[in-house]
């Protein structure tokens, strides 16, 4: 069933080989302040893993509140903080729970791990090149996320438990920009929007980085369209942050300097904000709505399209089967990141933009389902006509496939701006992000760490303990989330810290609770990934260097590959998705493998 | 264990089609009937949607299923060495294109009535009803006296109320929607609405209700610690309950705490 294979005697030698060539450095600078891409992306990996249980923990607790509105938190209950609430959520904490849930989800989890954690580790390895174009900045992007790490983290407990960032991930001004707007959230805020900025530039060091890698140092006959798709998802995804990022890093600081400057950015005047003095502004918060989404949108994207790479390459290997229409999928990635420039305003529907605004936007976000309809449609052709291998990786990766079917087609309900006057800011909308952001992106990722896992650290993961965390996921994923349609339609909205103070939400309650049991399954799943992890990492069974009959020029380096990835440089003879070629005995052509033509008949000379 | 995981990834959508078969009959669905034709095009939007989205999905996720079953089996020879289909790629690109602009345009006209300005009903963009402020965590009303216009500066006749809307059955009211302090957004769940209450903005939202009745305003955009529980009720009632209710509140506004005949008293024992 699985086509893994162990260790052959021959890869050993390799191994021996590729070390020789390089001296010995120290334990700091190999494992810690290290500059070689693999051991950044691993860095990165395993802060995110941590950061998604962060982020898992404080999902919980705002599913506790919905489930149990006002009752004694199990576990963070007796602690001394929440002792002056009487153990129990309050509103101020809840506010700040989804708030930081959502920040540490997306800065701290999604985006690090597609962009740092894949991006760095498969893109030298999947082009042929033996590092990154620029080593040291690209430590330098692993280590500035600790200062942002830094500053989310105070941010949450610098004023107790009561005063945190609290104006949500989105963090729409005047409630972000005044101080008085969010009493006690004074500095808490403040550090959020540093951390924002420190992302930022994290992200960005990394977004020069692989752009110039891809550009510039792809082994000889890596042509573009020979690479890999997950190198598509991680070049596109590179531009967007290029291009978007520096938006909203200027929005950060003109937040900023509204709030401890005077400034009045996104203040107009007049405001009797908690009784304060009137603002004497100027300003417009739809501004920063409209900066905030133009980074922001491209940013879904951003936590897209890497996965939606690593998941073609997935299903390729174990459908046994070129990817179904190679270049359309190139094209609608493209067409994904160009008209993920010009949807953003359908964040604002509602928000009171000039409605002909509306109307263009509406039709843009629904041109944008067509590339993302094409792609699903190619997955499926991709499988069709396979010979399938149920391992771990293809398991997540036909996940994220079936799932994203379902985020896909419910953001068509949020496009039409008519029915979304109903649905917007309804758990409808959670539903759907989540769909894509966990159901697709975080699947995706798990496939991933299960599929690539080999090559980190030359060992195999459990097959068997990877399935049960499958299963388990996919079961309190879909019980968790599919069932927010519902509350949607019903027209719970989202970020109430208690929705049933309001009759026609009453009858809510026991599908909240049924709904935070099922996530409640999903959290404790993530043990057994963890646990699978680590175990595995260390006493897992070795493996040699191509365990799944790979194509890409990943699998042609030893496992792990040494500083320097390769032993000499890799020729590319053809993209990477060429397996059950006729053109050779085995299921899988390697890129690197050269066959020799066969031989003309000669030229009669008559 | 092959097929297994074929029936596992197929029950899934089934479970989800049969859950949202019984989620009307169990609560899980629009709050009520839409009391206004607006209100009740969106659902029909809703439903249009629904409609396409579930045979999508029944497609996709039944074609996922198909090629999983027939992939599982251990067959001898080799999977199929297909790059790909150049018609099909034109058949699933301009399908679902043609689809999607369908949709995209079909939604405009209600949209239209909603939002732009022009095309409100005349009555109700006149005379608007009601100026609506939101501040943390309430929902201030100013009413006009009776038989006033609504004028952008209060007047001191103006008649005012918390977190309580009235307005006459059957009619297109329009409000003036303002925010005090953040941004909130007025919501009306009931008749399918939301408007977004911007500061530094003055954002006019029209509405009609034909069913008489109470119904909530909830806020729906984040705006603070309290957001939940900034809860307000818009209330329908006949023209002339509505008209009696504004009476009785200017009554009440002008009352200095003396009953009628005791003021007129004190006057009379003054000339005395």
């Amino acid at each position: 069933m699985s086509i893994a294979t162990h260790d052959t005697p021959g890869a050993h030698s390799h191994d021996d080989h590729a070390h020789g060539g390089h001296h010995e450095i120290g334990f700091v600078r190999k494992y810690i302040f290290s500059t070689d891409h693999k051991v950044i992306g691993i860095q990165f990996l395993i802060t995110t893993m941590l950061m998604l249980m962060v982020g898992g923990a404080l999902a919980l607790g705002v599913r506790w509140q919905l489930a149990f509105p006002w009752q004694w938190m199990p576990i963070a209950g007796d602690l001394e903080v929440f002792q002056q609430q009487g153990g129990i959520i309050s509103p101020e904490f809840y506010t700040m729970l989804f708030t930081m849930h959502a920040t540490v989800m997306i800065f701290l989890v999604i985006i690090p791990v597609l962009a740092g954690a894949f991006g760095n580790f498969l893109i030298p390895l999947q082009i042929g090149a033996d590092d990154m174009a620029f080593p040291t900045l690209n430590m330098l992007s692993y280590w500035f996320m600790w200062p942002a790490i830094f500053c989310f983290g105070i941010s949450f407990v610098i004023g107790g438990v009561t005063a945190g960032p609290a104006a949500g991930w989105t963090s729409y001004p005047v409630l972000s920009a005044i101080i008085s707007a969010a009493p006690g959230s004074g500095p808490a805020q403040t550090f959020w929007l540093l951390a924002v900025t420190f992302v930022g530039v994290s992200s960005m060091m990394g977004s020069v980085n692989y752009m110039t890698t891809i550009i510039n140092m792809r082994a000889p006959g890596m042509t573009l369209f020979r690479m890999p798709m997950t190198i598509w998802g991680m070049f596109i995804t590179a531009i967007l942050q290029a291009f978007a990022l520096p938006v909203l890093t200027a929005a950060g600081f003109m937040v900023l300097f509204d709030r401890t400057m005077g400034t009045c950015f996104f203040v107009p005047a007049g405001l009797v904000v908690n009784n304060a003095d009137p603002t004497i502004g100027g300003g417009q918060p739809l501004l920063w709505q409209h900066l905030f989404w133009f980074y922001s949108h491209p940013a879904v994207y951003i936590m897209l399209l890497p996965a939606m790479g690593m998941v073609s390459d997935i299903l390729c290997t174990f459908a046994r089967k070129p990817l179904f229409g190679y270049k359309p999928m190139v094209y609608s990635m493209s067409a994904i990141a160009g008209l993920g420039f010009i949807v953003w305003g359908h964040h604002m529907f509602t928000s009171g933009m000039n409605p002909a605004l509306g109307m263009t936007f509406m039709v843009s976000t629904m041109m944008i389902a067509l590339p993302s309809a094409v792609k699903t449609f190619n997955w499926i052709g991709t499988l069709w006509g396979g010979h399938l291998h149920f391992t771990t990786p293809m398991l997540n990766a036909i996940a994220f496939v079936s799932m994203f079917i379902v985020g896909g087609l419910s953001g068509i309900f949020m496009a039409a701006v008519p029915v979304d006057l109903y649905i917007h800011d309804t758990y409808f909308i959670v539903a759907h992000f989540h769909y894509v952001l966990f159901g697709a992106t975080l699947f995706g990722v798990f496939g991933a760490i299960h599929f690539w896992f080999p090559k980190m650290f030359g060992r195999m993961m459990n097959d068997t303990v990877g399935k049960i965390h499958f299963v388990l996921t996919f079961i309190g994923f879909n019980g968790t989330f599919f069932t927010m349609h519902l509350l949607g339609v019903a027209g719970m909205p989202r970020r109430l810290a208690d929705p049933y103070n309001y009759p026609y939400l009453e009858h809510l309650l026991p599908m909240n609770q049924f709904m935070t049991y099922s996530a409640l399954l999903m959290g404790f799943a993530q043990f057994l990934l963890l646990g699978n992890f680590f175990y595995s990492m260390f006493w897992g069974p070795k493996c040699g260097r191509n365990p799944w009959h790979a194509n890409g020029l990943e699998w042609d380096a030893p496992s792990p590959p040494p500083h320097g990835n390769f032993e000499s440089i890799p020729i590319v003879y053809r993209g990477p998705y060429e397996y059950s070629s006729p053109e050779t005995d085995k299921d899988y052509l390697p890129q690197t493998e050269y066959i020799s033509p066969r031989p003309a008949p000669a030229p009669s000379t008559a | 264990m092959r097929k297994f995981w074929c029936l596992f990834f197929m029950f899934w959508p089934v479970l989800a089609i049969w859950l949202c078969w019984v989620s009307p009959a169990n609560g899980w669905w629009f709050p009520s009937i839409a009391p206004w034709e607006l209100g009740q095009q969106i659902d029909d939007l809703f439903y249009l949607l629904l409609i396409i989205t579930t045979v999508v999905f029944i497609g996709t996720q039944f074609a996922l299923g198909y090629v999983l079953w027939k992939g599982s089996d251990v067959k001898p020879g080799r999977a199929w060495f297909s790059h790909g289909s150049h018609n099909l790629e034109v058949i699933w690109t301009i399908l679902p294109a043609i689809i999607l602009l369908f949709i995209s345009l079909y939604q405009m006209d209600v949209l239209a009535r909603i939002r732009v300005m022009s095309k409100f009903p005349e009555q109700a963009s006149r005379d608007p009803i009601a100026e609506v402020t939101a501040r943390q965590f309430e929902w201030r009303i100013r009413y006009p006296a009776p038989g006033k216009k609504l004028l952008a500066q209060p007047q001191p006749d103006d008649l005012y109320t918390v977190n309580d809307l009235h307005v006459p059955v059957g009619q297109p009211v329009m409000i003036r929607l303002r925010s005090d302090d953040v941004q909130h957004s007025f919501g009306l769940p009931h008749l399918r609405l939301m408007q977004d209450a911007v500061p530094g903005l003055v954002i006019p939202v029209w509405f009609r209700s034909n069913a008489v009745g109470k119904f909530e305003i909830v806020c729906k955009e984040l705006c603070g610690w309290g957001h939940y529980k900034m809860q307000g009720e818009l209330t329908v009632e006949l023209e002339e309950d509505y008209e009696a209710y504004l009476k009785a509140l200017q009554e009440k506004m002008n009352d200095d705490g003396y009953p009628a005949d005791a003021e007129n008293a004190v006057a009379q024992s003054d000339e005395e």
